[in-house]
């Protein structure tokens, strides 16, 4: 039990152990109190946002509704206006206003997404199995075996984000490590560059994506490579790698003063003195600046898929809301928090990383 | 022939116009091989800055210092420093700590060499069960042992240690005084203590010399200290001598810190109390 409080707390699940000790009967009346605060007020309060959304989605409905009536009325007359609203009142999906969902109807759109997720993917395998035979005659001539090319379902959207996220995130660390390193070894070349950085870094992702096109447009010109997968990944690289960067930097310029000492009454060569001594010392700041370079890259990641019509949740939400369907705006809706948790996933992940990459706490 | 360790004038300040200290003045000192010596002074005097400078971490604005006749210019690995702040790395555990230093003295031990020369040191500040910690895990005194027996296994011939027992509560100090006598005496290094505290300057050296309060400090009168060795404390606290040593000893820096008011208020100068800010020096997330 005390291994799995431990576990639990190391992976930022901490709140679970009072609700553990709990259960056993251990310190009943601070435990009660502990879940109390900790357990039921969170939930409570998501309760308390569900019905506020719903307050909110029933007053925009109504005044949606009022006015779809009214506007009837004054184009064909009284009696489509009669029929309108009954039409709206049997709840008929048709005739639906369009307004904010309520956590009813964003439950439905979830549901019938992963629905969808299921029609696709079955329709995937039964492709598969079909284009077996012949791809594998392909693949023995030589040639490129035939893929699906239908529409992706939302889950595919998901994989696809993730993937582009991981590589921009990679991109970042790639470059921003290293430059970091050496910008902060050299105070030199700090200063000298110093400047160039505060003016990228405020730099909008749309920008960057204009630049990363442009450049990439013409690199990858005669390539059959995935363009648009290339560009969102180095986008969101460029855009996200400057908190890295900049903490990496400071970490390394700014080791205390006391390692520095044992290092050179040690006489440290260069190559042990950064890796023994300047790196570990900054590897909390490393992370921190890890840490938020995989959010930063998260959030321009949406925005960038969006604008880049790249495939990934961003079009997603853009093509549902060009779409206009009746559960379009429900479809966004669960896409925003579907982006929200894995957001929170990835931070969560980055912290597990940072702690055990951290020396004080080991 | 030359003197082990010789300070000709040695002078040092910090900073430059308005905010200039003037910490150490002409400093002049000679340790024979062999020796062991305690400097004692005041808090912010500048026994770090004198450490240093032998350490050869920092360079005198002016004079010079020589180990065995050659000017030290930069550290070196005929020089030990145990630091005021014990300075161990807390990403690597005790073993790695020792292991860094040993490695850089000695390149060319193999594997099984260098883990015995490092237990060997570990054990004689009596750490071996600690050989696997990290320093986070362990108490200030075991700290300040790893820190010695650091600087011992890179076998400098000089051991320069800085206030390594005043973070500690009486009880351990005294037991780690005794320790590092014996040390001492088995490894035949010449050994320079810097402490605040009186008694532990005339427990273990065979001198002990005053450092007068900054600024411009320097060394005062020197003290023989003539109890035989191996020395015993609870002895040593009964000899009449001892109390005599103590007396004078503490009776010198009485004056010099009296001296020292008193000038200040004669030239009505206000205390020099900036900030000091040094620099590269952020705490990460300890
Ligand atoms: N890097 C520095 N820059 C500027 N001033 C410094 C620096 N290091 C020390 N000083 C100043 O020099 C004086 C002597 O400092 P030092 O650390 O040598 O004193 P100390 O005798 O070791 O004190 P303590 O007993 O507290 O360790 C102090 O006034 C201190 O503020
Ligand atoms: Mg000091």
């Amino acid at each position: 039990m005390e291994r799995v409080i431990k576990a639990l707390k190391w992976i930022g699940l901490g709140f679970f152990e009072p609700l553990i000790m709990l259960i056993q009967g251990k310190e009943v009346e601070k435990n009660i109190r502990l879940v109390f605060r900790q357990i039921i007020v969170p939930v409570l309060s998501v309760f308390i946002f569900l019905g506020a959304c719903n307050i909110g989605a029933d007053y925009l409905f109504k005044v949606e509704r009022d006015r779809k009536i009214e506007k009837t009325r004054t184009v064909q007359g009284d009696a489509a206006a009669k029929q309108m609203q009954e039409c709206i009142d049997s709840g008929d999906e048709s005739c639906k206003p369009n307004s904010l969902p309520s956590p009813a109807d964003v439950k439905k759109g979830a549901i019938s997404l992963w629905e969808d997720h299921k029609s696709i993917s079955a329709k995937k395998s039964a492709f598969k199995e079909k284009t077996a035979a012949i791809n594998k005659k392909r693949k023995e001539a030589g040639q490129k075996a035939i893929v699906y090319t239908g529409r992706p379902s939302f889950v595919d959207q998901i994989y696809t984000s993730l993937k582009t996220v991981f590589a921009g995130f990679l991109l970042a660390a790639l470059l921003a490590i290293p430059a970091g390193i050496v910008l902060g070894l050299s105070e030199t070349l700090r200063t000298s560059i110093n400047w160039i950085i505060q003016i990228l870094k405020p730099v909008s992702p749309v920008v960057w994506l204009l630049l990363v096109s442009m450049v990439v447009k013409t690199v990858l010109a005669n390539s059959d490579s995935d363009k648009s997968f290339v560009i969102s990944f180095i986008s969101v690289g460029l855009c996200s790698m400057w908190a890295t960067l900049v903490n990496t930097a400071m970490g390394v310029s700014s080791v205390d003063q006391d390692y520095l000492n044992v290092s050179k009454v040690l006489r440290l060569g260069v190559f042990s003195n950064v890796f023994k001594v300047i790196l570990p010392a900054s590897i909390p700041m490393i992370f921190t600046g890890l840490r938020i370079t995989l959010s930063v890259s998260w959030m321009v990641l949406i925005a960038i898929e969006l604008l880049a019509q790249s495939p990934g949740l961003g079009s997603f939400v853009w093509e549902e809301f060009q779409n206009g369907a009746n559960d379009s705006n429900a479809k966004i809706i669960v896409a925003m928090f579907v982006i929200g948790i894995i957001g929170f996933m990835l931070d969560r992940i980055m912290m597990f990383i940072q702690k055990l990459a951290s020396f004080d706490s080991k | 022939m030359a003197a082990f360790l010789e300070l000709r004038n040695v002078s040092k300040s910090y900073g430059s116009g308005d905010t200039m200290v003037d910490v150490l003045k002409n400093v002049n000192l000679t340790i024979e091989e062999g020796e062991f010596i305690a400097i004692v002074g005041f808090t912010g005097s500048g026994k770090t800055t004198l450490i240093s400078l032998i350490a050869g971490l920092i360079e005198p604005d002016e004079g010079e210092i020589l180990l065995k006749g050659k000017k030290v210019n930069g550290p070196g690995p005929d020089r030990g420093v145990v630091f005021q702040n014990y300075s161990l790395l807390p990403w690597l555990s005790v073993r790695g700590n020792v292991e860094l230093a040993v490695k850089q003295v000695f390149p060319k031990l193999n594997k099984t060499e260098l883990a015995a020369h490092v237990e060997k040191f570990v054990g004689m500040v009596n750490l071996t069960p600690a050989l696997q910690k990290n320093p986070t895990q362990l108490s200030g005194g075991m700290r300040q042992r790893v820190s010695v027996a650091r600087a011992l296994a890179m076998d400098p011939e000089i051991l320069l240690l800085d206030e390594p027992l005043s973070a500690l509560d009486a009880l351990t100090r005294g037991s780690l005084q005794i320790e590092i006598e014996r040390i001492w005496r088995e490894s035949k290094k010449t050994i320079m203590l810097i402490t605040n505290d009186v008694d532990e300057g005339i427990l273990l050296a065979d001198r002990v010399i005053p450092l007068t309060p900054g600024p411009n400090a320097t060394l005062g009168t020197e003290f023989k200290i003539g109890f035989e060795r191996p020395r015993n404390k609870i002895a040593i606290n009964a000899d009449p001598n001892f109390k005599k040593e103590r007396n004078a000893i503490l009776a010198y820096l009485d004056e010099v810190g009296e001296h020292r008011g008193a000038s200040k208020e004669e030239e009505f100068v206000l205390p020099d109390i900036q900030p000091i800010v040094k620099p590269n020096r952020f705490v990460i997330n300890r």
